[in-house]
């Protein structure tokens, strides 16, 4: 139980998906103008997240990684597809996005007048690969622990680009150079965010 | 029917303006995802923005010549499908070739996949035009991702290791441990730095050319 706790924690503060490898910064520049519509985005993300990183870890162990066939015979011990897994990891995801927008157009219609717009957005959305690709490659052994990393990355990009959103609002009123104006000045404040968030590198889990 | 020669000043313009006047990075604000992450050392930088323009350029030129044949509805599923094959080939070739980089570049290469640049220039060019303009588009736009990448690369190696491309630059005898006066700036290697000089190089390019448009 521990360790699925420190791997949420892990993945909200210290390896968080903005602030230490830049995934779903598209979005994060595009939709960051106001905080409701960002909140909104980043909800999206994190249910994706924590939907999409399980699949694909139960796929990758099953299917994908060397020798993880051998559940089915014997003679598929040796086989290796872990090549195949840039291509099942975007079909899945691509698949779920279409899945889940349908489900929630039918039983949640309010919902999905609200989030809709966001769900297309988010099948080419690099956090959501880059979670699953994070997950293969850090080798997470159970499927707690990959969705505790799926919804603490989720919940880290929520965070991000909420605050981002937020001061955004705020910078509106702000009298930055024009040249910097806009996106010049968001990839520098993302910049200082993210140095404040380098604080909690020490913090041992 | 006229025949254009290749390098006409039409087909030049198509590679050259995304090196400055729509750079997909600076202008656009496309595919930054990948573009930060690769940056702490020159290497993998140029590693990384060589393989973008593979795939950009091969892209559009397959989805330009499929352009014809695709039904439009299902159009984003054959993207993704020729990008992500696309994708795994450059990963199997820098496994094969290049171990140590592609070890550093991680999941990055993969990454590529989801890179908006790659998508963004087949959906706005190669789906309305003949492969050959599409494939000066695509080598354009990976050059112009590229010198981005290789400019906020050389210089956190060249701040914060002293080094360029793994050879020394600046002389160990000038550094504090022996006894000279010069020490690296340790917090550019860090993630965040990358972000502001990006910020920086937006703003010397916003300020050169006024008529940027301002997002």
């Amino acid at each position: 139980m521990g360790d699925i706790v420190s791997i949420f924690i892990r993945s909200i503060f210290i390896d968080n998906m903005i602030f230490a490898y830049f995934l779903g910064m598209c979005s994060y520049i595009a939709v960051s103008k106001s905080v409701k519509i960002s909140a909104g985005l980043g909800v999206a993300v994190v249910s994706m997240l924590l939907i999409t990183v399980p699949v694909n870890y139960l796929l990758n162990k099953y299917v994908l990684s060397s020798g993880a066939l051998a559940w089915i015979s014997e003679d598929l011990g040796g086989v290796d597809l872990s090549f195949l897994s840039f291509i099942v990891f975007i079909a899945v995801i691509a698949s779920i996005v279409q899945i889940v927008e349908m489900v929630v157009e039918r039983f949640a219609p309010a919902l999905y007048s609200s989030l809709g717009i966001f769900l297309p957005l988010i099948a080419v959305n690099c956090a959501i690969l880059g979670g699953s690709l994070f997950m293969q490659e850090r080798g997470y052994q159970t499927l707690g622990q990959a969705a505790a990393f799926g919804l603490g990355s989720g919940v880290g990009w929520l965070l991000a680009i909420v605050g981002i959103a937020a001061i955004r609002e705020k910078l509106a009123y702000s009298n930055v150079p024009e040249p910097l104006r806009g996106l010049g000045i968001t990839f520098i404040i993302t910049g200082l965010m993210g140095i404040a968030f380098m604080g909690f590198m020490g913090v041992k889990l | 029917m006229k025949k254009e020669p290749i390098f006409s000043s039409k087909s030049l313009k198509l590679l050259t303006d995304p090196l400055g006047r729509t750079n997909p990075v600076t202008v656009l604000v496309l595919g930054i995802c990948s573009a930060l992450a690769v940056t702490a050392k020159l290497e993998p930088a140029v590693v990384m923005a060589i393989s973008v323009t593979a795939v950009i350029a091969v892209s559009n030129v397959i989805m330009s010549a499929l352009r014809n044949t695709i039904p439009n509805r299902i159009r984003i599923i054959v993207q993704l499908v020729v990008i992500s094959l696309l994708v795994i080939l450059v990963d199997q070739v820098l496994r094969a070739f290049a171990y140590a980089v592609s070890k550093q570049l991680s999941v990055f290469v993969g990454l590529i996949i989801t890179n908006c640049i790659v998508m963004g220039r087949i959906e706005a060019f190669a789906l309305s035009n003949k492969p050959l303009p599409a494939l000066l588009d695509g080598i354009g736009n990976g050059l112009g991702y590229g010198a981005i990448l290789v400019a906020v690369g050389f210089f956190r190696e060249l701040l914060g290791s002293g080094t360029l491309w793994g050879y020394r630059v600046i002389p160990s005898c000038f550094y504090v441990a022996n006894g000279g006066v010069y020490e690296n700036n340790g917090l550019i290697i860090l993630p965040p730095m990358a972000l502001i000089l990006l910020g920086i190089i937006i703003w010397i390019q916003r300020s050169r050319s006024k008529n940027l448009s301002g997002s």
